[in-house]
């Protein structure tokens, strides 16, 4: 096993891009990340996306990206897990270098959702919950999410506009991230009169749909600072999984898979939550995110939200949450996500993330989730010195 | 879903048939054929009471493909007295009324399909238990 850092990153603005297919959304962020990392070829590419198949019409994007990227021959192959993709992408980007059998590794997240009609899109992505037990009920994403947070409000006896904070921080960020699909902030006061969806989510509570396509590219440490001036070891990659219903949990309320996922990645790293500078976590809804906190040991059970409330989730906060507007404002084009939210750590890694800079970020974590919370994965990552 | 997987699926969908597990004693729904708890082969059949309360709920104005006809319609994670939870939409109650503990129980109902050519699929759905 070897050290492996990322070299290069490239990202697309999220949003609708009417007039951009699903290869060329790749190609756009796959050729940023090689020129950012100075290189003209790589020896893979992993292509993380949930549902080119159903929304875009096309599967085998390994290869379809491959060539259009300019590489045809190269191995290259697509990988998938839900909402999870993009990070599993990742991951198995770093066990290729890691393990010494490939040098340099694209990895890309790109999803292309806009074409569907509304219906067609919740019914796919309706297809990362269980298709037999789950789905067949008429069951949404949207209400699956509405059901942990209800239940969470009447456990923990929080109000809806407790949830404010995550929104308003997400919005904040967006703000100044010139990728991120919404660039204006909100107030609580919106928040609390936001359209309702899935009651209680609003639309506030709610990531949108839209494109977009991230890229990093991985070398080993010990080639990266040749490579790069800037170069961010990936101090840790792990995954946990759990069931793919919520009704078959130990307890609907905490994310087993997550508190696993974490759990590793702090072992592998040799960190735990207090050494953490940012969080990118998953916020496709505000209750993931909660749960997220509860479960990366932020927070204790039931007080993920307390941390929101008591303002430690901004930029200059005990931990800074969805920095560059998160999945809320930048946008959660779904296969794409866990690789912008990679992105965007190493952006603060290097110094660059302007205006939502967290001061001397020295370590920062992605959390990808799938699903409800079936699949998990959690980067740390490390400025190198 | 085609009906090949419906029809595979019709002694959980019409009469809660789930497993119990022949080592520790876990009664189980939906039916996996691997206990959960202690990982035996759990694969003799438990018929449930139809009998639960409701943990969590929430109403759906966009349904997916296959269900605009019900829409609004209101779903829920129902903990069966028996133990397990499972998923499934209520029915024969305004969604204002549902309230987490509510008493239900299982109905059969049509779940979908019956247009454009579609196999009608019945399974479970669960209404106020006091309607019994
Ligand atoms: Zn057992």
């Amino acid at each position: 096993m070897r050290d492996v850092a990322i070299i290069g990153i490239g990202q697309t603005e999220v949003g609708e891009h009417w007039e951009t297919s699903l290869r060329h959304l790749a190609l756009r962020a796959l050729q940023g990340a090689m020129q950012d990392a100075g290189v003209t070829q790589v020896d893979a590419i992993y292509v993380g996306n949930m549902l080119s198949g159903e929304l875009a019409g096309q599967e085998h994007v390994g290869a379809l990206v491959a060539d259009f990227a300019g590489l045809r021959g190269v191995e290259a192959f697509k990988v998938e897990a839900a909402c999870g993709s993009g990070a599993a992408a990742l991951r198995m980007g770093y066990m290729a270098v890691a393990s010494g059998l490939v040098n340099l590794v694209a990895v890309v997240g790109v999803e292309k959702m806009t074409d569907a009609l509304g219906p067609d899109t919740t019914s796919a992505l309706a297809l990362a919950a269980d298709g037999e037990y789950e789905a067949a009920q008429g069951v949404t994403f949207v209400a699956l999410n509405a059901m942990l947070m209800r239940r969470y409000m009447y456990e923990y006896g929080y109000s809806h506009q407790d949830f404010a904070p995550f929104a308003v921080n997400a919005h904040r960020n967006g703000v100044n991230n010139p990728y991120a699909m919404f660039r204006f902030p909100i107030t609580p006061e919106r928040f609390a009169t936001a359209p309702m969806i899935c009651d209680p989510i609003n639309l506030l509570d709610s990531s949108p749909i839209c494109d977009g396509a991230a890229a990093v590219v991985l070398a080993p440490a010990e080639a990266a600072r040749a490579l790069s001036t800037k170069p961010v070891r990936i101090a840790a990659s792990a995954v946990g999984t759990d069931t793919l219903a919520i009704h078959d949990r130990r307890d609907p309320l905490v994310l087993d898979g997550a508190i696993l996922s974490t759990r590793r990645a702090y072992e592998q790293a040799g960190v735990g939550p207090q050494d953490i500078d940012l969080f990118e976590l998953h916020d496709a809804f505000s209750i993931m995110a909660v749960l997220s906190l509860e479960a990366a040991g932020f927070a204790e059970r039931g007080r993920g939200l307390r941390l929101a409330l008591e303002g430690e989730i901004g930029i200059s906060g005990r931990i800074p949450v969805s920095t560059m507007g998160g999945l809320k404002a930048r946008g959660h084009p779904v296969g794409a996500t866990g690789v912008y939210q990679v992105v965007e750590v190493v952006q603060q890694l290097r110094g660059e993330a302007g205006a939502n800079q967290v001061p001397d970020a020295r370590l920062g974590m992605a959390q990808n989730i799938g699903g409800s919370g079936a699949t998990v994965i959690t980067h740390i990552l490390e400025r190198m010195e | 879903m085609n009906v090949a997987g419906n029809w595979r699926l019709q002694q959980q969908r019409y009469r809660l048939v789930g497993e119990e597990c022949e080592k520790c004693g876990t009664l189980i729904f939906p039916p996996r054929d691997l206990c959960p708890e202690c990982e035996a082969p759990a694969k003799m059949p438990y018929v449930f009471s139809g009998q639960g309360e409701v943990y969590s709920y929430s109403t759906i104005y966009s349904p997916p493909r296959g269900f605009e006809e019900f829409a609004p319609y209101t779903v829920a994670l129902i903990r069966l007295k028996e133990g397990p939870m499972l998923t499934a939409q209520l029915t024969d109650v305004e969604s204002d009324k549902v309230y987490i503990g509510m008493p239900v129980e299982m109905v059969t109902r049509k779940i979908q399909g019956g247009d454009e050519g579609n196999p009608i699929v019945y399974g479970y759905k669960f209404r106020p238990a006091h309607l019994g």
